[in-house]
């Protein structure tokens, strides 16, 4: 056996409190499970936010839908990643899709993320480009001629008649899009939720929390990155595209935090058997991470700073600034909503009667620096995508059509 | 099998194309046609992988591989069972099955023994020594049942092994037990540490001799009304003749006001008569 | 065997009789010679459904039971790893309840009160104290088996949870769904490990380890159903609990005695 495993677990049975079931001392869902909501998260946050371009006909959005699409893309390769990587046997994982239970809320994984993947996202993402890409064969030199062909599958039909197809496929994908993001991230909800032997986890809200904290983390996110990118690029950021931003990020924190006010009243209220040490947990050993910076740092201060600069006569510059920073904030909140409820849940003895603790390693195949490298890895796979598949404006080989040959 | 998938993926496309021949209006954009053959691929080739792959028992009886049951079954043997030890060993068997230890079995204390079982020269089981032992079982816990017997290992014989005095084959105690706890062992035992440990149960207990032979037939009287314990516990009582010789200047009775004291509760309904916690 | 003997002798009739032959060279031997293999070993798990029954007022916590575990079924040594174990529970008179189990009971446990009646320890009376034996309560509706998600931990026809170790994937869930933290991940072999009722014991008609060693008699294991057997005798004559009835889980591991305060 592992001696370092055995040194972890003897510092880990030091620093529980109270009675714990032996089993408990081992804290088997690590960093890697608290990453892969977070990545899951900003998924279906970022795709939510492109379909309110296309569905809801927010123009303001234009700049980031395709931005939006690629970030989502990004995130959604790395997601299965930290599972893969904590699995016991990382080598059996194709079993989910040789005999999955269909008991099994963790079965329907892979099925939820090849529908979303295949279906959607590179489905609505082919459609929208492919137009672009057959034009830019065209043009293309050397690799970049043949990456572009592989991505366009081969195809050359660029009549008005596919180009219009190809706009109403985009519109219907992303129709069919939209349920299947809540889909994504409140199925990942759903498993911990429907954990009924967890009183953290088990609730029913745990599903639309998980989808709201999604879509602020996803339109966080997609801010950040377009601020960081036209900056890059030494380009005007677009201010209206900006603003329009901030307040959806504005109106999801809010139904955020009173979503999370209503399951914290209600089991307050409610005060079953696990109050006690879901108390303890709170004001001891989760104090930090969920009062500090998940409520206080990631979504009161950046609602605040939001609501201050979005209906304020300040400078431009200034309501950048505090946009990114505010943005900045709900990324690290969102974090850490992730690691209150994952690592938080498994804090405390299901015996109800004892806090066990969590030592994050820095090496190891569960360790911080693994944990970091699944967190940059989406942004490199983003900057190849945006090289293939360039999101701007000026990289359009077509004006924006009108409104006509849609309806 | 492919072959035959070929075959339907070959008539598929030629109804494709009859068909866009046939209604130009209706014409399937070749985009579509594209992703259709790619999905078609991914789809044939997902499910052909699973018809090779998905292991032979699953799904025989239930969602499992039902070669999984056996291969829990196919464990070896640590332990034995008392009934191997039997077959060699009957007089110790026979010994221990009349004795107090009758329901602890021979691996309990001689450990797992499928070793000696399968090469009985070669391999011995362990032999206990020592008080520790024993002590696992029978060292005083406040959490142990009562009437379990126990002893405190300070107090008790300190200096000799048990088996010293207790053979434990058949561990009853060198001074043969009263009467009573011979079939009222819980009761006697807890008696014995509590603060009525030198009352005898006829003081409360009224017992006609016929009651050993047919117990049922024959009951014992209990008492029925405070003023039995007040005979002790009243403030005006005179400790009775059966405790004079216990020092009562250590450990005085304690007294209660027979009118006040409890309401309209009877003694036992407030303190175990066999334990009295009060002091 | 006598089922043994039958069978060969029907074969060996019905071979003789021509239109029997066919009747059995299209439908006989696939059903007759699975049929024969499972009387090989004598075993059939349809005809049995185990439960086990605990006698919390018997318990002395000698931790017996626990080495019995460790040693029958290869458990890692190490104390964060158990298929069973044993729990003190200590109700003082002020309401306090302190519960202890060191390194799963299996070197017994330390005395904390001292010798005075009723008992005190860290300077409080004791108003009650016991132990109470915990393992895998073996659910009739187990949410270890519905979470999973290959299939690698089931049922089986005989009732007893197992977990098939060169299928099992390594992600926890069962570990995470169970509400009795009766299973871990065995550090050896990266597979979710657990309580199994002895099922290379059981099969063969012995009882569990634990069941084997316990001195006093507070485990008691059987069948449901089977007449005239101590755990029939116990659940006729006891008042009997499940952990955690409100799970819906509905253990097979009956409690006598059990109280309150055990959870």
């Amino acid at each position: 056996m592992d001696p370092e495993h055995l040194a972890q677990l003897e510092s880990a049975l030091a620093h529980v409190t109270g009675f714990i079931y032996p089993n408990e001392v081992e804290l088997h869902w690590s960093i890697l499970i608290v990453i892969y909501p977070y990545l899951t998260g900003l998924v279906a946050g970022a795709f939510i936010l492109a379909s309110l371009e296309k569905v809801f006909n927010v123009k303001e959005l234009q700049p980031t839908y395709r931005l939006a699409l690629l970030t989502a893309l990004a995130f959604l390769i790395v997601a299965p990643m930290p599972l893969q990587a904590h699995l016991g046997h990382p080598e059996r994982a194709f079993e989910i899709f040789l005999t999955p239970n269909s008991a099994s809320a963790m079965a329907m994984f892979g099925f939820v993320y090849a529908w979303y993947l295949m279906v959607v996202l590179l489905m609505e993402i082919w459609f929208d480009y492919r137009a672009d890409l057959v034009r830019w064969r065209q043009s293309d030199k050397g690799v970049m001629k043949l990456v572009h062909w592989v991505v366009s599958l081969g195809s050359r039909d660029v009549s008005p008649a596919a180009v219009a197809f190809d706009r109403k496929a985009v519109q219907f994908i992303t129709i069919v899009g939209i349920p299947s993001a809540f889909l994504l991230h409140g199925y990942v909800g759903f498993i911990f939720g429907s954990v009924k032997a967890n009183p953290w986890w088990s609730s029913v809200l745990m599903p639309i929390v998980f989808l709201f904290s999604a879509i602020v983390s996803g339109i966080s996110m997609v801010l950040l990155i377009y601020y960081v990118t036209t900056l890059l690029r030494r380009k005007e950021l677009d201010m209206k595209c900006l603003n329009t931003l901030a307040s959806f990020l504005l109106y999801a924190l809010i139904i955020d935090l009173s979503l999370e006010a209503l399951d914290f009243i209600h089991r307050l209220y409610e005060s079953e058997e696990s109050i006690e040490i879901l108390e303890q947990l709170i004001f001891g050993k989760l104090f930090l991470s969920l009062t500090i910076v998940q409520i206080l740092l990631g979504t009161i201060v950046p609602m605040v700073f939001l609501a201050a600069a979005r209906f304020s006569e300040l400078p431009d510059e200034m309501k950048r600034m505090i946009y990114f920073v505010a943005a900045l904030l709900v990324q690290v909140g969102i974090f850490s909503t992730r690691w209150n409820v994952v690592i938080g849940g498994q804090l405390f003895s299901k015996s109800l009667r004892g806090l066990t603790a969590y030592k994050l390693e820095l090496g190891g195949q569960e360790g911080l620096l693994v944990a970091i490298g699944l967190l940059v890895l989406p942004f490199l796979i983003l900057a190849l995508l945006l090289k293939i598949l360039p999101p701007w404006e000026e990289a359009k080989t077509s004006p924006e059509p009108s409104e006509a040959p849609l309806a | 099998m492919i072959k035959s998938l070929l075959r339907s993926v070959i008539a598929l496309r030629t109804w494709i194309r009859g068909w866009r021949r046939g209604s130009s209006s209706r014409k399937i954009p070749t985009q579509v046609i594209q992703l259709g053959v790619i999905f078609l691929a991914v789809g044939v080739g997902m499910f052909l992988l699973r018809q090779k792959f998905v292991p032979e028992t699953f799904g025989d009886l239930g969602h499992y591989r039902a070669a999984a049951v056996a291969a829990n079954a196919e464990l070896e043997l640590r332990y034995a069972g008392w009934q191997e030890c039997a077959a060699c060993h009957p007089d110790k068997v026979e010994t221990k099955n009349a004795s107090f230890h009758r329901n602890v079995s021979c691996e309990a204390c001689h450990g797992p023994a499928s070793d000696h079982t399968n090469r009985p020269m070669r391999l011995r089981p362990e032999l206990p020594t020592g008080r520790e032992p024993c002590l696992a079982c029978h060292r005083y816990l406040a959490s142990r049942p009562t009437g379990f017997p126990q002893i405190i290992e300070e107090r008790h014989n300190p200096v000799r092994a048990c088996t010293g005095c207790h053979d434990a084959h058949d561990p009853t105690p060198p001074e043969s037990i009263q009467e009573c706890s011979a079939c009222h062992n819980t009761i006697a035992r807890s008696k014995a540490v509590s603060p009525h440990a030198p009352l005898d149960c006829e003081v409360c207990h009224d017992t006609p001799a016929e009651h050993k032979m047919q117990p049922r037939a024959h009951v014992p009287k209990k008492p029925f009304e405070r003023e039995f314990c007040g005979t002790c516990h009243a403030r005006d009582a005179q400790p009775p003749e059966v405790i004079r010789d216990v020092d009562l200047t250590v450990y005085d009775i304690p007294r209660i006001d027979l009118i006040t004291h409890g309401g309209t509760f009877v003694c036992w309904q407030c303190h175990y008569q066999h334990s009295p916690e009060a002091r | 065997m006598s089922q043994t003997y039958d069978r060969r002798k029907f074969l060996a009739e019905m071979l003789k009789f021509p239109p029997a032959t066919i009747v059995l060279g299209v439908i006989g031997p696939v059903k007759l010679l699975a049929a024969a293999g499972d009387d090989d070993d004598g075993y059939e798990p349809t005809e049995h459904y185990y439960a086990m029954g605990i006698r919390v007022e018997e318990c002395i916590g000698c931790g017996k039971c626990v080495q019995a575990c460790k040693l029958e079924n290869d458990v890692p040594d190490e104390p964060f790893y158990f298929r069973t174990w044993v729990e003190r529970y200590i109700v003082y008179t002020d309401g306090e309840v302190q519960v202890d189990s060191p390194e799963g009971g299996i070197h017994g446990f330390p005395p904390v009160a001292d010798e005075s009646f009723p008992p005190v320890a860290d300077g409080k009376e004791i108003l009650r104290t016991f132990f109470v034996p915990k393992l895998c309560n073996h659910c009739d509706n187990p949410p270890c088996v519905q979470v999973c998600p290959v299939g690698a931990t089931f049922k089986s026809q005989d009732g007893v949870v197992l977990v098939d170790e060169d299928y099992c994937i390594g992600c926890r869930y069962c570990i995470q769904a169970c509400p009795y933290g009766a299973r871990f991940l065995d550090p050896r072999t990266h597979t979710a490990n657990k309580c199994t009722f002895c099922y290379h014991r059981i099969t063969k008609g012995l009882l569990p380890a634990c069941v084997e060693v316990c001195p006093t008699q507070a485990r008691v294991f059987g069948e449901i159903g089977d007449r005239s057997t101590p755990l029939n005798r116990m659940m006729r004559m006891s008042h009997l609990e499940v952990l955690k009835p409100h799970m819906n889980t509905e253990p097979k591991v009956f409690y006598t005695a059990l109280d309150g305060e055990v959870r």
